[in-house]
């Protein structure tokens, strides 16, 4: 039976464990940012020298590391992006702006060890040359900020911060930057203009990458709470070293958020893909199971935007036929099986959910948060969940779930600026999709009670419009 | 027809690198490289591309002279780009031309720069279905009030609804409600309901107009479109928005409900409120102006008019306007003269005149031929002439200080002296001493230039010709009726040397008659010698006559005018 593998959360919640920086010198904190410091330049085969901050880059590229956001980039690749050679400075941002529905991860770091984090983004802006870096967390964790300003404060004391970091002559400055409360600023360009102090509309790509014309129009490189942690444990143990956890393409840890109709719902680190979805449902050592006498219905498995798993849904993977409940928990995997792990939050729902209602609270949320900056997204986002809202309020008609998924269609593949058209229109995709029954059930029955009260009327006759949902 | 001179002598631009692109199937060369909004050379872009195609893609966001925002998604098209094999050499098809392979994604044709052997496809049932799927989108929270909207027969919105709109809607949720009739600034009223938060107004005033005045509050599908709590979008450009909104969100208080667009004629004309010249379109219907719009000439104004000019066009319609001819006889028998009366009576006086008894006060607000006919005059009969200056205050972006709009013209004719206005003490002096018995005045109440009624009381002679009425016109011996601009034909000088034409857009009023045709006949009875009657020999003789206009013709100015050596 596989069980946790804790690496981030080693010590998090070991009784006793606090945020504070000795207790965190007291578990060998720092220490990897001593080692990456020390690097000395090495000599190649060909002459050349490779310095400290290259060993590095070089390090997270062969630890196959992926970014722990949701989109499971290659840190490696995304660092080597950056354009070092502009003249304007490089600036590194933590993203901490965990708002997915169902994601909880980053959230326990920064409370439990804020900093391993700090450490990690020392480490990583050490390795990018980077002077001045900001941690973006979301508005709705007070506590956590706290937590991250006196733990910088913490680190500057003890000069793992500031000029001159432990006489290795590198200066860096880390700020902590709350967010007003918008989903979209985890959006890495929203993110960056609401850190300029403009709303968060992301930034068009092309022209704005990051990499390139990111923060005030400077190169920038924007991580995961996670991912930046990641990177303390490659310097400490190497990346080959850390590409061996997991699987290949896969490597290393991940927090899995487990919520929903679980027992034991909470995070769980796993080796990435050595675990299944159906062992992180009912594995003792996860989520203990379903509650009792309940079945199985649906999984969420990355977080709300990613696409549903219906329960007993089989998938062709390397010309296996594989159950959902079977699939590795990884990057590829999930991919194959047309969804993906996404920010790594699973969402169990049993047989007592109502599938209408689930989709109709999550398009609301998308409706809420959509910024609003393009078409598709700005209006799609808001008839699919008035629709919804209409569905679950008994207006609804039997054409509905054909209506929905022929609004959703037009609203990702590219036709937005960022990915929030994908993450609307995914799970109304995916739950008219996969239980298109339930739908046209239910909208039929709307009409067959309506047009008995009509007296034979026509079922449109009744139908009241406001019932929809205003905000 | 050889070319026109012209002091436009900018150093050659670079030569920039041609690449080829094929745009749904042809293939083309664009520049690698194109002046955006602000005129700096970027990467040219598909849509740009596709303009030097002339292939249309439909837009709401994008604006040529405005920084790009990408947000309506309508100009999403398809496209490929030459496969490169794992040595980054391209695939070669069977037949060796390069294998293409189709991007899985969509790309905004405003941003997204183009490269050397790239397809774009405009026109596939792919980008026609997006193309729908957008305006649709758009349509939804629209209130669909075209029968009372302003817009209508402008719009974007009805125009892209032909091409990718749907007969029916299926739409039936209750539409998101927002502010209507917001009275955002003194000039400009907005309907947020009708707003698709293209965010161009937003964007000329930040980034043109210098004014960061409006934004968006709210989010998603409530977006709306605001100016600063409690502050009113209030600057000389304001009016420009209602110009570059697609839609009728944003109306001009001046203009919304008086008329509808296409009963509107448009002329091509020549703002006249400061030496910019800014071209405009005059929108006129039977004798009436409704509106000015401007006309895009990157070498003036580009896109772009202030308000002030804009407005400034109700003293043409104005009930006083002067439409009487007026002689000193017809005065005395509180009768009209007519035109050729009065010209004879005028010539005659004026054959009659001792050299240097004769001054002349023309205007800057004159067109470029009347001035060069007065000028006629003046040498005829040994007068002194002046002009009066107009200095106001300028801005960094059209308006010039100099608030005549044909300083320069003044100037090259020898109308106004080398310091506009130095003349006029002179002329005040001679009519004092009683060496000046004859004063011609153009357009100008001299009374508020140190000529007061006792001043003009002594003179023998005093021929006026103006628009409107004023304290120099109500003491003419003779005065005739002239014509604004919108009434006539002819050409101004801008205050960067540049001849812009104008058209005439509504008849003048009454007996009214443009200054050039009668100034045309007083010149031929005074002199002897005839003329052109049409303004294009006119212009073409002037050109030939004035050393900094020769080698310019009527039709060889074209729509945008010359620059010459001032």
């Amino acid at each position: 039976m596989p069980s946790e593998y804790r690496l981030i959360l080693k010590y998090a919640d070991e009784p006793g464990y606090t945020p504070d920086i000795e207790c965190y010198l007291r578990h060998g904190g720092y220490d990897a940012l001593k080692k990456a410091l020390a690097l000395q330049p090495k000599d190649l085969p060909d002459g050349a020298k490779r310095s400290g901050p290259e060993q590095i880059r070089q390090e997270v590229m062969a630890s196959g590391l992926r970014g722990r956001g949701g989109a499971g980039f290659s840190c490696g690749l995304k660092w080597s992006f950056v354009d070092r050679k502009s003249g304007k400075p490089i600036y590194l941002i933590c993203n901490a702006d965990e708002s997915e529905p169902g994601t909880f991860k980053d959230r326990q770091i920064i409370h439990k060890d804020p900093h391993q984090l700090i450490e990690g983004m020392i480490i990583s802006c050490f390795a990018n040359d980077v002077h001045l870096a900001y941690i973006y967390i979301r508005g709705e964790m007070p506590d956590g900020a706290r937590l991250l300003n006196r733990a910088l404060q913490e680190a500057r004391a003890k000069n793992f911060l500031g000029k001159d970091i432990l006489g290795n002559g590198y200066d860096l400055e880390m700020h902590v930057h709350r967010g007003a409360g918008a989903y979209i600023c985890g959006e890495e360009t929203g993110l960056i203009e609401s850190l300029e102090g403009k709303r968060p509309y992301p930034r068009i790509k092309p022209p704005y990458f990051p990499a390139v014309l990111g923060l005030w129009m400077c190169p920038t490189i924007v991580n995961n709470v996670e991912t930046l942690c990641n990177v303390k444990h490659i310097v400490a143990m190497g990346g080959t070293e850390f590409a061996k956890l997991g699987t290949p393409n896969n490597t290393g840890t991940r927090i899995v958020s487990l919520s929903g109709h679980v027992k034991k719902p909470g995070c769980y680190e796993i080796e990435v893909g050595r675990a299944t979805i159906g062992q992180l449902i009912f594995d003792a050592n996860f989520g203990g199971g379903l509650r009792d006498g309940r079945k199985l219905k649906a999984v969420i498995p990355g977080g709300s935007s990613a696409k549903v798993f219906k329960a007993g849904e089989k998938f062709k993977i390397k010309d296996k036929e594989v159950d959902m409940l079977d699939l590795p928990y990884d990057f590829d995997s999930l991919i194959q099986a047309g969804s993906m792990s996404g920010s790594s939050a699973i969402i169990v729902m049993d047989d007592s959910t109502d599938i209408v209602g689930a989709l109709a609270n999550i398009a609301e949320f998308y409706a809420h948060e959509s910024c609003g900056q393009c078409t598709p997204c700005r209006e799609g986002s808001l008839w699919m969940s008035k629709a919804l809202h209409r569905l679950t309020h008994g207006e609804g008609r039997a054409q509905d779930a054909d209506y929905l998924v022929k609004i959703a269609d037009n609203i990702p593949g590219g036709r937005t600026i960022c990915a929030f058209g994908e993450a609307c229109a995914w799970p109304v995709q995916s739950f008219v999709a996969k239980f298109k029954d339930e739908f046209v059930d239910k909208g039929a029955a709307d009409e067959e009670r309506r047009a008995k009260k009509s007296k034979g009327a026509g079922p449109g006759m009744e139908m009241k419009l406001a019932a929809s949902q205003q905000h | 027809m050889s070319a026109a001179p012209t002091t436009e002598t900018k150093p050659a631009p670079p030569a920039i690198e041609k690449i080829k692109v094929k745009v749904d199937g042809r293939e083309i060369e664009v520049p690698r490289l194109t002046a955006d909004w602000s005129g700096k050379l970027m990467p040219t872009t598909m849509i740009q591309a596709c303009e030097l195609a002339k292939t249309d893609v439909p837009h709401y966001c994008y604006h040529p002279k405005l920084p790009i925002a990408g947000n309506c998604r309508m100009c999403l098209v398809e496209f490929g780009t030459p496969a490169l094999g794992p040595d980054r050499k391209p695939i070669l098809n069977p037949d060796g031309t390069p294998k293409v392979v189709k991007s899985p994604r969509p790309a905004i044709a405003c941003a997204t720069p183009v490269s050397p052997g790239m397809e774009i496809y405009s026109n596939t049932p792919g980008v026609k279905q997006m193309r729908e799927g957008v305006l649709e989108f758009l349509l939804i929270n629209h209130p669909l009030d075209c029968p009372i909207c302003d817009q209508a027969g402008e719009c974007k919105l009805q125009e892209y609804s032909v091409d990718y709109g749907q007969s029916a809607s299926r739409f039936v949720e209750p539409k998101v409600h927002k502010p209507k009739s917001v009275d955002l600034g003194p000039r400009i009223m907005l309907d947020d309901e009708r707003c698709i938060l293209c965010t161009r107004c937003i964007r000329f005033t930040k980034d043109i107009a210098g004014d960061d005045a409006l934004g968006i509050i709210n989010r998603g599908s409530f977006n709306t479109l605001t100016a600063y709590p409690g502050k009113a979008f209030d600057n000389n450009y304001t009016l420009n928005t209602v110009d570059i909104c697609p839609v009728g969100a944003l109306t001009s208080k001046d203009f919304r409900f008086q008329m509808r667009v296409w009963f509107l004629k448009e002329t091509k004309s020549v703002c006249t409120s400061c030496a910019t010249g800014c071209n405009i379109l005059i929108g006129s219907r039977e004798k009436k102006i409704y509106r000015y719009t401007p006309r895009e000439n990157d070498a003036v104004n580009g896109p772009w008019m202030c308000d002030y000019g804009r407005l400034n066009y109700k003293w043409i319609g104005r009930e006083d306007r002067l439409t009487k001819v007026q002689s000193p006889k017809s005065k005395v028998q509180g009768q009209p003269a007519s035109w050729s009366s009065a010209l004879t009576e005028i010539a005659e006086l004026l054959k009659k005149t001792p050299a240097g008894s004769v001054a002349i006060i023309a205007s800057a607000r004159q067109t470029n031929e009347e001035l060069w006919l007065i000028s006629k005059l003046k040498a005829k009969l040994g007068a002194i002439s002046d002009s009066v200056s107009r200095m106001g205050e300028g801005d960094k972006l059209l308006v010039s200080a100099d608030k005549n709009p044909n300083t320069n013209g003044a100037q090259l004719t020898g109308i106004a002296a080398n310091l506009m206005g130095a003349n006029l003490p002179k002329i005040v002096e001679g009519i004092r001493n009683g060496k000046i018995k004859t004063l011609i005045v153009f357009g100008e109440d001299v009374t508020r230039h140190g000529m007061g009624a006792d001043l003009l009381g002594k003179l023998e002679t005093l021929i006026v010709s103006d628009i409107l009425p004023n304290a120099t016109t109500k003491l003419a011996h003779y005065l005739l009726p002239g014509c604004a601009h919108a009434e006539k034909r002819g050409t101004f000088t801008n205050t960067k040397g540049r001849v812009q034409k104008f058209m005439k857009a509504v008849e003048p009023p009454g007996d009214a008659r443009p200054e050039w045709e009668f100034l045309h006949d007083l010149v031929c009875n005074v002199t002897g010698q005839d003329g052109f009657l049409t303004i294009e020999g006119l212009f073409n003789e002037m050109a030939n006559a004035v050393s900094a206009l020769n080698g310019l013709t009527w039709a060889g100015i074209g729509d945008a005018g010359v620059t010459v050596k001032i």
